[in-house]
């Protein structure tokens, strides 16, 4: 099963009931996979919308109303998505938005890249806000973060971004769907279905009051907070006896991985630490790390984004090597292990003088 | 003693924070004198838009969401498709409507979602200060037309009751006033009739009202009601647009 | 028919709207001033009030309740 289609069918088991979407190639997949299968579900809504900002306008709508609501899209659609992300954000309605990159910037092209790294994680549209943002490596994983996803945006009721690329979204890989564990129960004391019997609801993020809205940014903060002590994802590889760790995300893991790989082979050891959660970022292992090793090598499908983040977390200790590849270049494994390995012997010889 | 006329049920005790005159307040009571009459305040869900009326939640004791500058109809959009049970309406000022959120409403029109639009017409944006809408007509002054709007360089003013009628997913369109004492009574029946049509789930339903803005149209109260009936009118022509079945 | 108005003078804002369309003129401005600084409307209860509620109607504010007396009342 392609990602795409993958990570629409994990939704639908997840409980999403309302799909969004406008095409853009390269996660159409995953809207023509919900225009089939949504339809099929008690309640199932799916619209194609007439933009991107509608598409997110609606699933703003549909959460208020207390569906699981979820959009898809890549990078100059999420563009579009931002205001109504803030939106989200503000007014603490749970969403999932998909964003299978592609290179950019402007219209870019269609292959896989990792230019939307700050977008996601900055939270690129207005105000002091948060997404949480889950990077997939693999189909399946793709598949498992969709209820992931789902749950944490209910949990903290707060939009959650899946970050894929187009290599992700299109590949075609075994997946099976866990039947998810029957789902927990989350107080929708903010739905609006008509003040029957209880009074009024009101759904809004305008305080012209600039200390209500100051409390009301402390407590989206403490939310925030809450989200970075307890929801921080990674995964490691090979790190134990490493003299070097390997930083990547997404497909650039898996790529980091094969090249990861041929290295041991060579008697270089190399390890990978994986963020799967791009925010919250995993700031306690790489400094932990950095206890053990002094070579950090970042990898990123762009001219470097998650690389600041990297910087921020080892708050000037180590030596960070960096590769990177824009505009929608996949390098192979092959070609990253020789870029990895020449960085490799160039520290080594350093550190003997 | 007979109460004639008292505050409807469901709206809040707070003041209003519209200007003195303005059209808004009248168009805001009449949504809620409807809503109690038809005794629809346990479905109802209103969606308040940016511009003057973004404090609708204030005002009505109904379920009210916010929703972005022009996104209102595809935020109703997405509301009543979730919950089809529901009377959604949103509320839109002609900025929001006819300018940045001219695809969210043409789309939902067009598609025949099953909700109400209140479209305020006052031929400004009100909210941030009286500059040019697509509804401000030709020759009228305003911040940012201010030797008139000229057809050559700024266009025309936007129909949006005549470009909706076009589309087949809409099912009552109908243009009043709130100017004077017998065109509210209409435009109450206006709104009334487009949440029956939303209810008989004839289609997309719009009342387009002209509402006076004395503020930004730097007129008194009593100039702004007549300058509807003498200026407004003779471009937007009041009455029936579209009904594509009696309700 | 006799009928009466109570205007609440803290919604009031003197837009005017009533007096002009009330078909019996029974209400005037005041130099009375709110909290929010506006002159107020008020009733004056000599003029003929029908209790037609044309001035509720038009009210911008809700600031107006009307109330027709009925002959039972009067005694
Ligand atoms: C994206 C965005 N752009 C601009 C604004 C600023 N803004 C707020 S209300 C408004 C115009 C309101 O005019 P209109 O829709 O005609 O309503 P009115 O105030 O006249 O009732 C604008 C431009 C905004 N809130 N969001
Ligand atoms: S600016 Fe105009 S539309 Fe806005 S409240 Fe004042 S009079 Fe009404
Ligand atoms: S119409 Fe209402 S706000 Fe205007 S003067 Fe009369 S009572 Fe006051």
């Amino acid at each position: 099963m392609s990602g795409n289609s993958a990570v629409g069918e994990a939704a639908v088991l997840a409980g999403c009931t309302a799909y969004f979407g406008y095409p853009i190639t390269p996660q159409n997949e995953l809207t023509e996979h919900m225009a089939k299968r949504i339809v099929e579900v008690p309640g199932g809504v799916f619209i194609q919308s007439e933009s991107e900002i509608a598409a997110i306008n609606m699933v703003l709508g549909a959460s208020a109303a207390g569906a699981r609501a979820m959009t898809s899209s890549s990078g100059p659609g999420i563009s579009l998505k931002q205001e109504g992300i803030s939106y989200l954000a503000a007014d603490e309605l749970p969403a999932v938005i998909v964003n299978m990159m592609r290179g950019g910037p402007g219209m870019g092209n269609i292959s896989p890249a990792q230019s939307d790294y700050l977008q996601a994680t900055r939270g690129g549209g207005h105000g002091d806000y948060r997404t949480i943002v889950l990077a997939p490596a693999s189909v399946q994983e793709a598949a498992d973060l969709v209820y992931v996803a789902f749950d944490l945006a209910d949990t903290y009721r707060n939009p959650v971004v899946i970050l894929g690329d187009g290599m992700l979204g299109q590949m075609m890989e075994p997946v099976t769907f866990t039947t998810a564990a029957p789902r927990k129960e989350y107080p929708k004391e903010y739905v609006l279905s008509g003040a029957s019997g209880r009074p009024s609801r009101m759904i809004r993020s305008l305080l012209f009051d600039t200390k209500e809205e100051e409390e009301h940014n402390w407590k989206l903060f403490r939310k925030y907070q809450l989200m970075e002590h307890n929801e921080v994802r990674y995964e490691t590889f090979l790190l134990d006896d490493a003299d070097m760790a390997v930083l990547a995300y997404g497909i650039a893991a898996r790529i980091a991985k094969g090249a990861i790989k041929r290295l041991r082979q060579e008697g270089l050891k190399v390890g990978l630490i994986r963020p799967i959660t791009l925010w919250p970022f995993p700031m306690k292992i790489i400094q932990e790390t950095a206890k053990q090793l002094g070579d950090f090598f970042v990898f990123e499908m762009s001219t470097g984004q998650m690389i600041e983040d990297v910087k921020l977390a080892l708050e000037g200790k180590g030596h960070i090597h960096f590769y990177g590849r824009p505009g929608g270049v996949i390098p192979t494994p092959v070609e990253l292990s020789r870029i990895i390995a020449r960085h490799c012997y160039q520290s080594q010889r350093s550190k003997k003088r | 003693m007979k109460t004639v006329y008292c505050r409807p049920k469901c709206m809040k005790e707070a003041h209003f924070h519209y200007c003195p005159g303005c059209g808004h307040g009248v168009i805001t009571r009449l949504i809620a004198e409807v809503v109690d009459e038809m005794e629809l305040r346990d479905k109802t869900i209103c969606v308040a838009p940016a511009g003057c009326g973004m404090l609708l939640y204030n005002y009505f004791d109904i379920d009210t969401i916010e929703s972005a500058h022009g996104r209102g109809a595809a935020v109703a959009t997405g509301i009543k498709r979730v919950r089809p049970e529901n009377l959604v309406f949103s509320y839109q000022g002609d900025g929001d409507l006819a300018a940045i959120g001219t695809a969210e409403g043409f789309h939902a029109a067009n598609r025949g979602e099953l909700i109400s639009v209140i479209f305020v017409n006052n031929g400004v944006y009100g909210m941030t200060g009286g500059q040019m809408a697509p509804t401000t007509m030709l020759e009228q002054v305003t911040t940012t037309s201010p030797a008139g709007r000229d057809s050559v360089l700024q266009g025309h003013p936007v129909k949006i009751c005549e470009v909706y009628a076009t589309l087949d997913g809409t099912s009552y369109l109908e243009r009043v006033a709130v100017n004077k004492p017998a065109a509210i009574i209409k435009t109450k029946k206006a709104i009334a009739k487009a949440f029956r049509h939303q209810q008989q789930k004839t289609g997309f339903s719009l009342v387009e009202i002209l509402s006076p803005c004395p503020t930004n149209w730097k007129m008194s109260p009593l100039d702004s009601c007549r300058w509807v009936d003498d200026v407004m009118t003779k471009v937007f022509p009041l009455g029936l647009i579209k009904e594509t079945k009696k309700c | 028919m006799k009928g009466f108005i109570r205007i609440d003078p803290e919604r009031c804002k003197g837009c005017s709207l009533c007096m002009e369309y009330c078909p019996g003129h029974a209400i005037s401005l005041t130099n009375r001033l709110n909290l929010k600084g506006y002159f107020v409307a008020d009733f004056e209860d000599k003029k003929e009030c029908t209790g037609c509620a044309v001035c509720a109607v038009m009210c911008p504010e809700v600031a107006i309740e009307v109330y027709q007396i009925e002959k039972t009342d009067e005694r």
